[in-house]
């Protein structure tokens, strides 16, 4: 009896595991294929489809694709302007959001619950209802610059920049956060004659960790995945990101090897990046399902 | 229990106006200027000023009629049939230039039924590809919905067991969240490819080839379906996130209470987990309605509305009249019309999360 019993108990144990590394094998063959391609020429590529080999590194394996694809298209520029543009709004959206955040939570002013209510309602807008209002306001807004004014924001870092700085989740996320840490011991700090500045400097942001990360990675995908905006803004290469870029390989003839090199080239650091930081990354998705 | 030490209306406002006014000014000004600029004949570069013109717009996307035609009579009163269907009078003539009904002029044909008798009704639109976009819309929206939904509570409830290196396979299920989903759309094109794609080698593999290899993206009938199905891959790993960090809120002694007295597994589900996953039910749903409603990245790179405008959607409708054709007015009206939906039905949603009392 009790041989059958762990029998059982072990067939039930290899038929679980056997479901989810099936289930697994359907969410990681497009981007091993991917990856593999990335190495093939493409006569080789398109015969390898048609089997498992298409999941293989094997056959004329080489990084041709990779030299070739710096060659169609000016990979640098776009990956610069990817990370510029990235690292620049993820690093002001964290400093004005939480900043927001604790000035609702923490200090007592005029307008904060009109505003805040207010900031909320905009989680009901999406992006893609004010893409083209926004479209025609960038395209006529004045920027003073070192050579004076100018008009159009069109083809420019900024343009893809400073809409996307503020957004009402962010504030949302650390407002949240905020309101869970304890007040008294701020009120303390101003007590003690603490300045805002030292409070928010000294005893909300070490406290603060998680928050800041979540909505550091949440920012992060959304601008560095961008397509519809810097698509509609940015005509000139030199200010295009990487995937907006891609439409340089599908100019004439397809060479689809040179498409799945840049394609790796654009995901791998992002995959990897998630991997290594797969909690935070998990937990930032898992926290934008608590508000509703 | 406001303190004098707390009050600052200076501090408040240099802390939260960069942001407070940044959103104002590129998230709150736009949607005003969508509904202004829908009202005129707005374009992104004209030489002449704009003008307003009232609901013209919105009566240009919305225009639907009927009109019911009796079949074509020869002079004996006998049907004249054509590939044995009884032949109408041509649209065109009601359409253009008649002076019997203006309000025709410009519409076309969108479908026509028939309710058994000889006559045939004609459902006629001003535009009819914003009509296919809506429909389209719809769908993906009501398919993907509950299916995507359903799919992640049972990779959750999967995930959420006990077993030996499971965070491993959560990291897995997620891993496509994070590619973006231009990068999958294109690996997708190459996997429905219709001569050599992966999917067609698997699907002859396993019949043995009595499967014909279809042209997944280049034909109507199958071109959404196979975007629903990508689109529901990329995002189901997000959603099942959700539904985990809901599953982990309910009690486990609710779970041990269950099992001394001896429930099965669909009675736990059914009595314990699905109650107590109802909020978080009601939130997954929106989120993923109001993600399916801005659905625009898979058509621009996989099929660009096409074919036979079987793939076009609302929001690809708003940017290929606002920025394709510079249609700023025609742009702003479909996002104004976008925005009355995704309201309505977080309207819906507070309905349903009413606290009843």
């Amino acid at each position: 009896m009790a041989m059958i019993a762990a029998d059982n108990r072990g067939l039930r144990l290899v038929t679980r595991y056997a479901v989810l590394v099936l289930i697994a094998i359907i969410f990681v063959f497009p981007l091993v294929f991917m990856l593999m391609s990335s190495l093939k020429p493409d006569q080789q590529l398109l015969q390898d489809s048609g089997n498992l080999r298409a999941f293989l590194p094997v056959g004329d394996i080489s990084l041709q694709n990779y030299t070739d694809a710096f060659q169609r298209a000016p990979v640098a520029t776009f990956v610069f302007n990817s990370v510029l543009v990235t690292g620049i709004t993820v690093a002001l959206s964290l400093l004005l959001c939480s900043a927001a955040g604790f000035a609702f939570v923490f200090v007592r002013w005029k307008g904060r619950d009109t505003l805040l209510a207010l900031l909320l309602a905009t989680l009901i807008l999406p992006f893609e209802t004010i893409a083209i209002p926004l479209l025609m306001m960038v395209a006529h807004l004045p920027w003073v610059g070192f050579d004076g004014v100018s008009w159009g924001w069109l083809n420019s870092y900024r343009v893809q920049i400073i809409p996307f700085i503020a957004d009402g989740l962010t504030v949302f996320l650390f407002v949240q956060y905020f309101k869970d840490l304890p007040g008294e011991l701020i009120e303390a700090a101003r007590v003690e004659g603490a300045s805002w500045w030292q409070i928010y400097r000294r005893i909300v942001m070490p406290l603060s960790g998680p928050i800041f990360a979540t909505a550091a990675i949440l920012k992060f995908l959304v601008m560095y995945n961008q397509y519809l905006w810097p698509l509609m803004v940015t005509q000139e290469e030199g200010y295009r990101p990487v995937m907006v870029g891609l439409q340089y390989f599908f100019q004439l003839n397809v060479a689809w090897g040179e498409v799945m090199a840049y394609l790796s080239m654009i995901t791998v650091p992002v995959l990897a990046f998630y991997l290594y930081l797969q909690k935070a990354f998990i937990a930032s998705i898992a926290s934008t399902g608590v508000k509703g | 229990m406001a303190s004098k030490f707390t009050v600052s209306n200076r501090t408040g406002w240099l802390m939260a106006g960069p942001a407070i006014l940044l959103i104002a000014g590129f998230v709150i000004l736009p949607f005003f200027l969508a509904i202004a600029f829908s009202f005129t004949n707005q374009r992104l570069i004209s030489p002449n000023p704009t003008e307003f013109v009232g609901l013209a717009n919105y009566r240009q996307l919305l225009g639907v009629t009927m009109v019911t035609l009796e079949p074509v009579r020869d002079d004996t009163g006998a049907i004249v049939m054509q590939d044995g269907e009884p032949e109408y009078p041509s649209l065109r003539a009601l359409t253009r230039n008649n002076p019997d009904r203006p309000d025709l002029a410009g519409m076309r044909e969108w479908f026509s039924f028939s309710l058994g008798g000889e006559d045939r009704t004609y459902v006629l639109a001003r535009d009819v590809v914003f009509m296919k976009a809506v429909v389209n819309t719809f769908i993906f929206v009501l398919i993907v919905a509950p299916v995507q939904a359903a799919l992640a509570l049972g990779l959750a409830l999967l995930i959420n067991q006990r077993l030996r290196g499971i965070n491993v396979f959560r990291a897995i299920y997620f891993m496509p969240v994070v590619v973006s989903i231009v990068v999958v759309s294109l690996l997708w094109r190459l996997i429905y490819d219709g001569q050599s794609g992966l999917l067609n080698n698997l699907l002859g593999a396993i019949s043995f080839g009595m499967i014909e290899p279809v042209n997944w993206l280049g034909n109507p009938s199958t071109a959404l379906g196979a975007i629903i199905a990508m689109s529901i891959w990329q995002a189901v790993g997000f959603h099942m996130v959700i539904w985990l960090s809901g599953l982990q809120t309910i009690s486990p002694t609710l779970y041990e209470a269950a099992a001394i007295e001896g429930a099965s597994k669909w009675q736990v589900f059914r009595y314990i987990t699905w109650p107590g996953l109802r909020n978080t039910a009601i939130l997954i749903l929106i989120v993923i309605t109001m993600q399916a409603f801005g659905l625009f990245a898979q058509i621009d790179v996989m099929t660009n509305g096409g074919p036979l405008d079987s793939t076009q959607t609302i929001v690809f409708q708003a940017i290929e009249r606002g920025y394709g054709k510079q249609d700023i007015s025609g742009g702003s009206a479909i996002s104004v019309i976008l925005f009355l939906i995704v309201l309505s039905i977080s309207l819906i949603q507070r309905w349903l999360t009413r606290e009843k009392t």
